[in-house]
């Protein structure tokens, strides 16, 4: 590394340190990570050292209600809306069935940067609590990030207490180049149910290095589903801790890289206890230069007895230029499991290519109605009808 | 002569692992407008082949002589260009497609066609209109347009999507590539119904069999015989049942 490369590398994180107001220490201990360090070697974040990343300003109302307008979003259910890292309260409502609660004490996760520096430059999030045996609907979380070179590090935190229910659809949107770096912390109570929708439709040139932490108890489902769609580098992180009998973890999701772009979905799924199952199905849409990452680790301890964990990664490349890198790991110390994972990369079906367009369909469209086909599977994972055909619809193949 | 389809000393080969094989060795074959020709010959004579290259697949590649279509140079289109032209191919082995809805497959087909003809897209309701007389036609269940195209389909119900094809994209010449291959005789009778149906002034086709059966129903108007990537001998529907009773053995005597 020459020492003009020193130099710069260290301006970001500078810049993120002395906006920490003090709590920078464990990020200027950590650093922001090169490719030599192992969770970070195939998502390079080079472009988050080069920059000076400052302080968000505010976003005005109008500003942010333009940005919205352009979303595919539902009707129903609660909203709540934040805008270069504040809540925007004129647009949004949450309903009764919801009460708000202050952020509990959260792991700190020293080994993860997007959680290290969400610690340092913590703002305001949705904090929110279901009450035992409520089913509080749908609730959309949408983040609005407007501005160049700046920087949000939202901390959410949701509760679902023993036998409760929410859907979140969780809209990541904006434009300019920013980085967005939100952090949920999820508990997830005895036979409560959270779904978790995401839409990661970042600006084209923003990075986007968001983090879940999610535990569930006996008989609980965290339920979640990732499209990573937009972003110049994207990283959704999931870290989910199965905690007594029969609880449910799903991490799915489909990317789709194109450009020069990079979009990543890593997982950490600790199983802590016996009788729980874990489900990814991960599928990735690779064209031009994009590039796609997949990681996911299934972690079951010793008293973990008959634990269930599937991981599935499939990647399509539609270029020669592009690249996925595919990294399962399975850490088994309990000796009575059924773990399994699989990964598969291929092109699209010259055969199956011909045969539509010998049925009069151009070209561009068939490769579209293949893209399709093949991201069906993943999609239909999405159990909520409403989300799954926003969802569908802004899949840009 | 007509000049609705006009073949010339076609040659075209294929990439076997590396090696260029030459398959098709200068095909000549004319096929007037209204009329229905059948193509029989042993296996591996590159019957297959003439129908991929005529329909625009790319793995081969064509090395010599011309192909028109309406006056159009067919081996310069796209394929969808040439179905949009009127050329239809019914597969030997129609492709399977997972995650593709038939119903929603045969209505981008339908107005994809339309769209390049100057015709009007049909809407949601006519088109489900059309369909549904068509699949009656073919004595096909209705819940075959709500599974993926192809996928769990048995031989003959497989063949009888690519006849449904046929029927709705209104082609004007259609190549059907062993399209009896694997039917029971009712299917047959009921593949041969469609296109007959569709047999006038307008309408020609390509039959590619083995056995004489099919051309029992489908009544050709010319055979040709092909082998060894020629058309050896040319005839009339009598052809057939020589070869039935006769095998190739004469005619590739008569050729040599």
């Amino acid at each position: 590394m020459s020492i003009a490369t020193t130099v710069q590398a260290s301006l970001g994180l500078e810049a993120f340190v002395a906006r920490s107001a003090g709590h920078g220490t464990a990020l200027s201990a950590m650093g922001i990570p090169t490719r030599r360090v192992e969770e970070w070697r195939y998502t390079p974040l080079r472009a988050f050292a080069d920059t000076v990343w400052a302080e968000s300003p505010a976003l005005s109302d109008a500003h942010a209600q333009t940005l919205l307008a352009g979303l595919p979003l539902p009707e129903a259910g609660s909203h709540v809306v934040f805008a270069n890292g504040r809540k925007v309260e004129a647009l949004s409502s949450l309903s009764d069935s919801i009460s708000q609660s202050a952020v509990e004490t959260a792991e700190p996760f020293e080994d993860r940067f997007s959680a290290v520096l969400n610690a340092a430059l913590m703002q305001d999030g949705l904090s929110v609590r279901v009450p035992a045996g409520t089913d509080a609907g749908l609730l959309t979380l949408v983040s609005l990030t407007a501005g160049e070179n700046i920087s949000t590090h939202l901390r959410h935190q949701i509760v679902l207490e023993e036998g409760a229910s929410l859907t979140l659809f969780d809209v990541n949107a904006g434009e300019g180049r920013y980085v967005t770096n939100p952090r949920f912390d999820i508990v997830v109570g005895k036979s409560a149910r959270l779904t978790h929708v995401k839409l990661q439709q970042e600006s084209l040139t923003a990075g986007h290095l968001a983090i879940v932490a999610a535990s569930v108890d006996a008989n609980g489902n965290y339920d979640s589903f990732t499209l990573n769609n937009g972003s110049e580098l994207a990283r959704h992180e999931v870290v989910a801790t199965l905690t007594a009998a029969h609880a449910q973890v799903h991490v799915n999701g489909i990317q789709i890289v194109d450009g020069s772009r990079l979009n990543d979905l890593t997982s950490m799924i600790h199983h802590a206890a016996p009788d729980c199952g874990s489900r990814q199905t991960v599928k990735t849409v690779l064209s031009e230069n994009g590039q796609g990452v997949f990681q996911g680790k299934i972690l079951v301890d010793r008293i973990a007895q008959k634990t269930d964990g599937y991981q599935m990664n499939q990647a399509l490349l539609l270029s020669e230029k592009a690249q996925i890198n595919s990294k399962p790991e399975l850490e088994i110390y309990a000796d009575d499991v059924k773990c399994s994972h699989g990964a598969t990369v291929g092109a699209l079906d010259d055969e199956q290519l011909f045969y539509l367009r010998s049925r009069g369909i151009p070209e561009a469209e068939a490769r579209d109605i293949l893209v399709r086909a093949f991201l069906l599977d993943a999609l239909d994972l999405v159990t909520d009808e409403t989300l799954r055909a926003l969802l569908q619809g802004s899949i840009r193949a | 002569m007509s000049d609705f389809l006009k073949i010339q000393g076609l040659e075209a080969r294929i990439d076997a692992d590396g090696t260029p094989k030459e398959i098709l060795k200068g095909i000549d074959l004319e096929i007037p407008k209204g009329e229905i020709h059948a193509i029989m010959g042993p296996n591996g004579s590159g019957k297959s082949t003439l129908s991929y290259v005529l329909s625009g697949r790319e793995d081969y590649e064509v090395t010599g002589g011309s192909a028109t279509f309406k006056g159009e140079d067919l081996l310069a289109l796209e394929p969808e260009e040439r179905a949009a032209l009127g050329m239809f191919l019914a597969f030997q082995s129609p492709v399977e497609l997972p995650g593709v809805n038939n119903a929603n497959f045969l209505r981008t087909a339908v107005n994809a066609v339309r769209r390049a003809r100057g015709e009007d897209e049909l809407d949601a309701v006519a088109f489900l209109k059309a369909v549904r007389a068509e699949t009656k036609r073919l004595s096909m269940s209705d819940e075959m347009l709500k599974r993926a195209v192809n996928v769990g389909f048995s031989g003959g119900e497989k063949k009888r999507n690519e006849v449904l094809q046929m029927r709705l994209l209104q082609p004007s010449f259609a190549i059907l590539d062993e399209t009896d291959s694997g039917l029971d005789i009712d299917a047959l009778r009921i593949v041969a119904d469609g296109v007959n149906s569709l047999r006038g002034p307008d309408f020609s086709a390509l039959v590619i069999t083995h056995h004489q059966r099919l051309l029992d129903y489908i009544v050709p108007d010319r055979v040709h015989v092909m082998a060894k990537g020629k058309i050896i001998y040319s005839g009339g529907p009598e052809v057939a049942k020589t070869l039935e009773k006769q095998g190739y053995t004469q005619f590739l005597e008569a050729a040599a």
